[in-house]
């Protein structure tokens, strides 16, 4: 195996963590706000937008918001209101200040209409960026400072054959040189009980992974829906079971440290899985995993730096906050969306490279945009996002005590 | 000759790495090669021995599903043939498209 140290410069933030990407992220508090938050960020380059849409809050969305406030490749935040929603901007900002980062807030009923808001709030930004910029301490990094994050959609036949064992092969590197490596998607787990529990790196982790396996049968049970979608069948996956053995391939060969929750950093480096299934007692309110930009929001809250997408039928996605590298297994589709395709996993299937140069390939890949070379969709400029209601324990499973 | 992968030894199916008419493909690694009945699609199975219904359909190294019906050597394996044991949903959908049958749209 190449042990050769890999260094780049990345941004030093005032509580210790270490991102690859310098942005004032605006946050808005309810649907109404959306439209002058994209306006403002519209003048800010180095800005992104996330928001949640709901007038009531939710513990889950708070906890999600506070986490891409404090992300490391966050350096500054304006959070943005309409003014009579539940979710208050004034709090976010102040947790964000809290953390070292400096933070404003507006809401829209306040500063006047629409002209006005964005008017103030390209003010807000233009001096958070600059200040960021100006502020900004540089660090050298190495893969031991990172947290990737990994996602599969759109997943056909070939995505368990090559696209996500790519992502795989690449996460065993990752995890060897101290690195971390978080999935999601546990409702893709179905029928790998044995399997997880194989992969538990002691006794904790495999009584959290046993939870978590009972708990997305329970809720598929409940909802009557698998994560599979027409697509996915279209593109020669049969079952639920099928699909979930391709998509488990992603997290690679290492121990699985222990499983974590939405808003949760993992607590050592390692492989780790992220629960972000509703609990129980509140599963008649929907969904988990409503498609794949939500379940990117939730690796986000990590602390992931970056993010890998494997796409076998093909996405065009993007994501705030973190570049996403798009992976294909599928010849097919990298030839058709090239543009959109950062690696071409389908080469390992052809013969041409062993899954080994596959997570090498990427592993470079992955450095060069950490040093900052723009992905595809970085490039292109798509920054999906979703955030929806959902209801999970907080701080752990298994003290029943919801905050 | 086309190819098609088997991912583990106890495998029942192998994956077409290339869309393919009724013809011989040749299964990676190393096995003899089988003879489709239909086309059969890239990402998609076909099935490298006969299963019986209700028998169990095997890809790496698990069980995926069952047969429904008799399935035979070099059959496309799909949802027309091969059931979850837990989705209850999928048994309702376009065996063909995959798409959904039972949301009604007016």
């Amino acid at each position: 195996m190449n042990t050769k140290e890999e260094t780049w410069t990345g941004y030093l933030r005032p509580d210790g963590r270490q991102g690859i990407r310098n942005l004032v992220l605006v946050i808005y508090t309810v649907e109404c706000a959306q439209y002058v938050a994209h306006g403002i960020a519209e003048g800010e380059p180095a800005s992104h937008v996330i928001g949640f849409p709901g007038c009531y809050d939710n513990a889950y969305a708070i906890r999600l918001l506070l986490s891409l406030a404090r992300h490391p490749n966050v350096g500054g935040v304006l959070s943005v209101g309409l003014g009579c929603e539940y979710t208050q901007p004034a709090r976010i900002a102040e947790v964000a200040r809290q953390s070292g980062r400096p933070a404003e807030w507006l809401t829209i009923q306040d500063t006047g209409g629409t002209a006005e808001s964005i008017a103030r709030g390209r003010e807000l930004i233009g001096q958070l960026a600059r200040q960021i910029r100006h502020d900004a301490k540089r660090t050298s990094m190495t893969l031991a400072d990172l947290t990737v994050g990994c996602e599969c959609g759109g997943s056909d036949g070939t995505s368990g054959l090559a696209g996500n064992p790519s992502a795989g092969a690449f996460f065993d590197r990752l995890v060897d040189a101290g690195g971390t490596a978080v999935i999601e998607e546990t409702v893709e787990m179905v029928g790998l009980l044995p399997l997880l529990l194989e992969r538990g790196a002691n006794a904790k982790a495999r009584e959290q992974l046993a939870a978590a396996y009972a708990k997305i049968e329970a809720y598929a049970r409940s909802v009557r829906q698998h994560s599979i979608a027409p697509g996915n069948f279209a593109g020669g996956l049969t079952t639920i079971e099928e699909k979930s053995m391709g998509a488990f391939v992603k997290s690679g060969s290492r121990p699985i440290q222990g499983v974590i929750r939405v808003a949760e950093r993992p607590p050592q480096p390692g492989l780790w899985i992220m629960d972000t299934v509703p609990d129980g007692h509140f599963m008649q309110f929907g969904y988990t995993n409503p498609n794949d930009s939500e379940g990117i929001m939730d690796l986000l809250s990590s602390g992931a730096q970056v993010n890998l997408f494997v796409t076998g039928r093909g996405s065009v996605i993007g994501s705030p906050i973190s570049p996403l590298i798009k992976i294909t297994g599928n010849q097919k589709t990298y030839r058709r969306m090239k543009g959109d395709m950062d690696f071409d996993a389908s080469r390992v299937l052809a013969g041409e490279i062993t899954l080994d140069q596959a997570g090498e390939e990427l592993r470079d890949l992955v450095v060069r945009v950490a040093g900052g070379q723009a992905s595809k969709s970085e490039q292109i400029g798509h920054r999906e996002y979703f955030i929806m209601y959902k209801h999970q324990d907080t701080p752990s499973r298994t003290d029943g005590c919801r905050g | 000759m086309k190819n098609c992968f088997r991912v583990h030894p106890d495998d029942n199916v192998a994956t077409l790495l290339e869309d393919a008419e009724p013809e011989s493909v040749n299964i990676i690694p190393a096995a003899r090669p089988v003879k489709l009945n239909q086309p059969v699609t890239l990402g998609h199975k076909v099935a490298l021995t006969g299963i019986a219904a209700g028998g169990p359909i095997i890809k790496y190294g698990i069980r995926i599903g069952m047969a429904t019906e008799v399935i035979h050597p070099g059959d496309w394996v799909h949802l027309h043939n091969c059931a979850s044991l837990v989705d209850e949903r999928a048994a309702t959908l376009d065996a063909q498209t995959g798409q959904p049958t039972d949301t009604p749209y007016e």
